[in-house]
């Protein structure tokens, strides 16, 4: 057989090939999604929602679950984003030149590769023990925060970046300060960007389980926590707890909570998405 | 006026100085625990013996069977993700149509935007039923259940991160493969692959980096027993699965039971931050820029 | 952040009402069922149950950290010490009977019976990397590898075995799975062919369909015996059946409603450890507790809240 051939044929079978690996993860998707919103669609009505977990299954239900996890994203956005923001302003427009800035760099860098579980032990022991908030939702909070800060701050910098130049130099020519030109043009010509990854962070943070369990969320909570201080537990853990129960029909409670948790998560991401779709097409200069 | 200037810039400085006290509380609590932990348990043993039993009555501090329950589990999930995530970068790269790849990368990115607790989900309940189906002597809890769905959850990081490095290979060095009479196969692997190798190691780095510090899906259907294995179809326990085990027990704090959770995480970040490294010295040294 | 450390500082005691209890997996349920019985007619009150274990709820009720802990064998005299150490006066009252169930997988059609010897030599120290197969311990039985599945060292239902069957208290082969969580225990099993664990008969009871108990031949009898409700009631299932009990300390029960809970929890003791699927103390043995629970409230008035 010809060299040309034979070649032609490596072409064809990777060709397949790419299709099959490519439809693989599709399906496995479909597959996925499939599975868990059959087993767990029906289980879904007012009740589940409103209901303290029992040991009932059918009584059982994600009220607690269901605020903690919204005191936790409310809390861990309230404290990472003027935090993040800010760092991604100074380290984009003010520490171009000096080496703090460099260093700042590749901490940051560094920290983004930190695995979770690590930062849910820095959690335990400096804002569980040394300062004593205990396993509360504060804790676990403060504990995200650090955990997401890093992608705050970098999607705060790509947003600061894509802004032009002349628009800068525009307002200086007009003889803003520098702060003035911040705040009044730059900021607010990269807030489309800025949210986009401030959704992303968040996304990520109330997915998050092993950090929460080290800090101390606890399992059974049959209450709605009403402060900061409370103790608490989040979907993913309420998840966590129900797949350990040899009941069918806690199988059932987990892929409804997980239905719930992953509506959550997309409707985040899609907004997410929406805005940056919006915000690229807005940025032509 | 410049005195409020100065004043902002110092206040946004500090902002960015917390990621400075995120590093250094990590270091510090890690450091601080562990060193009480090394002056009961000699290094050597933390790295030779090949037991970990420090719950039990006959202590052993041997890190080695967490290792490789780590390992074996982050083998597997490569051995999965990296053939698979390759192949679908290239592939959208060179073969598919411009539309199809911009509909199917963000779909398959939807795949590592899922919580890592529902995959755990579906290991137990799905995938190790399965797989008992063909491999009957496989346990109920094992690393082969494991370990390939933490690859299929990390396939979107090397099948994304690689098709925007062999995106961002020049038109030029394509039209002239192509121009000599290369098939798209060969022209992927002889031209663009190794140009884009950079980016495309980078994205295998993380993944593996990801696949190491992964903690949900092994708890839920790896089991629990430290088991120093290469067999895949065994329970085995990981660096992060201890430290939940032992954090939802609560030993008591103080105790060298609580200290052996920071010896793992001292382990465990030591890991990832070196290859977190490794991956930023390639992306450095080997960047390739084109004109 | 000046904020943060505002709420850092804020007081805790002006919050609803609370108990914590932790303790023992195996007498979770009871502890939960009450709970949840309770808190339905006292809604004001909070009560929350974790599961760190026997041992590990003791350690936390010493240095108290919680109002009552769950013990699924009696305090030891370390523990005890611990507790005077830190001025922790506490009382302790049965609450029902529970056996350990020794299972396997239902379609394990060739492990019927045990006796203390076998169980003995599968479980002791020695064993480890030496008994991996089943015909180790019966010449008929497979060649197969065994997958054990057992409670974790803060486990009463651990000690407990490991006493009544190794003869030393903690004394066991350290390569199995451990759990302190019995769920776990009970998908491992029902999960695995080759599986062989042991945990409370109520999780035994609740999951009848997934796994299947092992008779343990009665030392004295010399007969096989199932673990149930009847045979650990009627104590001809043994050395495997044993109380289970609650600690509370002093200082809690000078909370009105603590001392409400665990009046709560020995009146209604009988019908929820049943409605779980453990055994409820005879009718003499109840009053009994009632009597020594009556004997303190009258002796230690409430104190009012500060």
């Amino acid at each position: 057989m010809s060299e040309v051939n034979w070649n032609r044929i490596k072409d064809r079978s990777f060709k397949y090939f790419g299709i099959g690996c490519t439809v693989f993860g599709l399906s496995v998707l479909v597959v996925f999604l499939l599975s868990i919103i059959i087993q767990g669609v029906a289980r879904i009505d007012w009740d589940f929602i409103t209901s303290m977990p029992s040991r009932f299954a059918e009584k059982a239900g994600i009220l607690p679950a269901l605020i903690g996890t919204l005191w936790i994203l409310v809390l861990t956005a309230a404290i990472s984003i003027p935090i993040g923001v800010a760092s991604g302003v100074y380290l984009e427009e003010y520490g171009k030149k000096n080496r703090f800035a460099k260093f700042l760099e590749i901490n940051i860098a560094n920290l983004a590769g930190v695995p979770s579980i690590i930062y849910g032990l820095l959690g335990l022991e400096i804002f569980g023990r040394i300062m004593a908030m205990g396993g509360s939702i504060l804790a676990g909070s403060c504990t995200l925060a650090l955990l997401i800060l890093p992608v705050v701050i970098v999607s705060t910098r790509e947003a600061i970046k894509a802004v032009p130049d002349t628009l800068r130099q525009a307002s200086y020519g007009l003889g803003a300060s520098k702060w003035q030109t911040l705040s009044r043009q730059v900021i607010p010509a990269s807030a489309g960007g800025i949210v986009t990854g401030i959704i992303l962070a968040i996304s990520r943070a109330i997915g998050e389980t092993a950090p929460l369990i080290v800090v101390g969320a606890l399992v059974f909570v049959p209450f709605v926590p009403s402060g900061p201080m409370d103790q608490f537990t989040v979907l993913p853990i309420q998840i966590f707890n129900w797949v350990s129960r040899p009941e069918k029909e806690f199988g059932v409670n987990a892929a409804a909570a997980i239905i719930i948790l992953l509506l959550v998560t997309f409707v985040m991401n899609g907004i997410a998405l929406y805005l940056r779709n919006r915000w690229q097409k807005k940025i032509k200069w | 006026m410049r005195r409020k200037e100065k004043f902002i810039e110092a206040l946004l400085a500090l902002c960015a100085g917390i990621s400075v006290f995120t590093t250094v509380g990590i270091l510090y609590v890690l450091v601080s625990e562990s060193y009480g932990f090394f002056a009961t348990v000699p290094l050597s043993e933390f790295l030779t013996d090949d037991q970990w039993t420090p719950l039990f009555a006959d202590q052993h501090f041997g890190i080695m069977p967490l290792v490789a329950g780590t390992l074996l589990t982050t083998v597997i999930a490569i051995a999965l993700a990296l053939p698979v995530g390759l192949t679908i970068a290239i592939y959208l790269n060179e073969y598919a149509h411009p539309k199809l790849r911009k509909s199917v990368k963000p779909a398959l990115e939807v795949l590592a935007a899922i919580p890592t607790v529902v995959y755990g989900y579906f290991a137990l309940t799905v995938v190790t039923p399965f797989l008992q189906q063909i491999f009957p002597e496989l346990a109920g809890f094992s690393a082969l259940s494991a370990g390939l769905v933490m690859g299929v959850m990390i396939i979107p990081i090397i099948s994304s991160l690689s098709e925007d490095a062999l995106f961002a290979v020049p038109k030029s060095l394509r039209e002239a493969s192509y121009g000599m009479g290369a098939t798209p196969f060969q022209t992927s692997f002889k031209v663009l692959v190794p140009a884009a190798s950079s980016g495309i190691i980078v994205s295998v780095i993380l993944a593996i980096s990801r696949a190491v510090g992964e903690t949900m899906i092994v708890a839920i259907a790896a089991g629990q027993q430290p088991n120093l294995t290469a067999n895949p179809f065994v329970p085995i326990e990981t660096i992060t699965t201890y430290i939940v085990q032992v954090s939802t027990g609560d030993v008591e704090r103080g105790s060298l039971e609580y200290k052996t959770i920071f010896a793992a995480g001292i382990t465990l970040f030591i890991f990832t931050f070196i290859l977190n490294n490794i991956s930023f010295w390639i992306k450095k040294k080997f960047l390739q820029k084109y004109e | 952040m000046l904020s943060i450390s505002f709420f850092a500082c804020s007081d805790k005691k002006g919050g609803p009402p609370s108990i914590s209890i932790d303790g023992s997996s195996t007498v979770f349920p009871v502890s939960e069922a009450v709970a949840e019985e309770f808190m339905a007619v006292n809604p004001n009150v909070r009560v929350t149950v974790g599961e760190s274990g026997t041992g590990g709820g003791f350690s936390k009720f010493s240095n108290g950290k919680i109002d009552i802990n769950d013990a699924s064998r009696p305090i030891k005299s370390k523990e005890d010490s611990a507790c005077k150490a830190n001025n922790i006066a506490y009382e302790s009252f049965m609450v029902a009977y529970d056996g350990m169930a020794i299972v396997v997988h239902p379609s394990n059609t060739w492990c019927n019976d045990i006796t203390v010897e076998e169980l003995k030599r599968l479980w002791e120290p020695s064993a480890r990397d030496s008994i991996m197969t089943w015909n180790q311990i019966r010449s008929d039985w497979p060649v197969e590898q065994i997958r054990l599945f057992g409670p974790g060292t803060q486990s009463g239902t651990f000690d407990y075995f490991t006493e009544a069957i190794v003869g030393t208290a903690k004394e066991c082969r350290t390569d199995y799975t451990a759990s302190e969580d019995d769920n776990v225990l009970v998908q491992g099993v029902a999960a695995d062919k080759n599986a062989f664990g042991y945990f409370g008969l109520a999780y035994y009871n609740n999951n009848k369909d997934k796994i299947k108990a092992v008779a343990v031949i009665n030392p004295k009898s010399a007969t096989p015996v199932l673990p149930s409700i009847e045979t650990v009631k009627n104590k001809s299932y043994s050395p495997l059946s044993r109380p289970l009990f609650i600690y509370v300390t002093d200082l809690a029960l000078e909370r009105q409603e603590v001392r409400d809970f665990i009046q709560f929890y020995i009146d209604n003791c009988a019908k929820l450890s049943e409605s779980v699927g453990y055994v409820s103390l005879s009718v003499e043995e109840l009053s009994i507790e009632e009597a020594k629970l009556a004997k303190f409230l009258e002796a230690h008035p409430v104190k009012t809240a500060q």
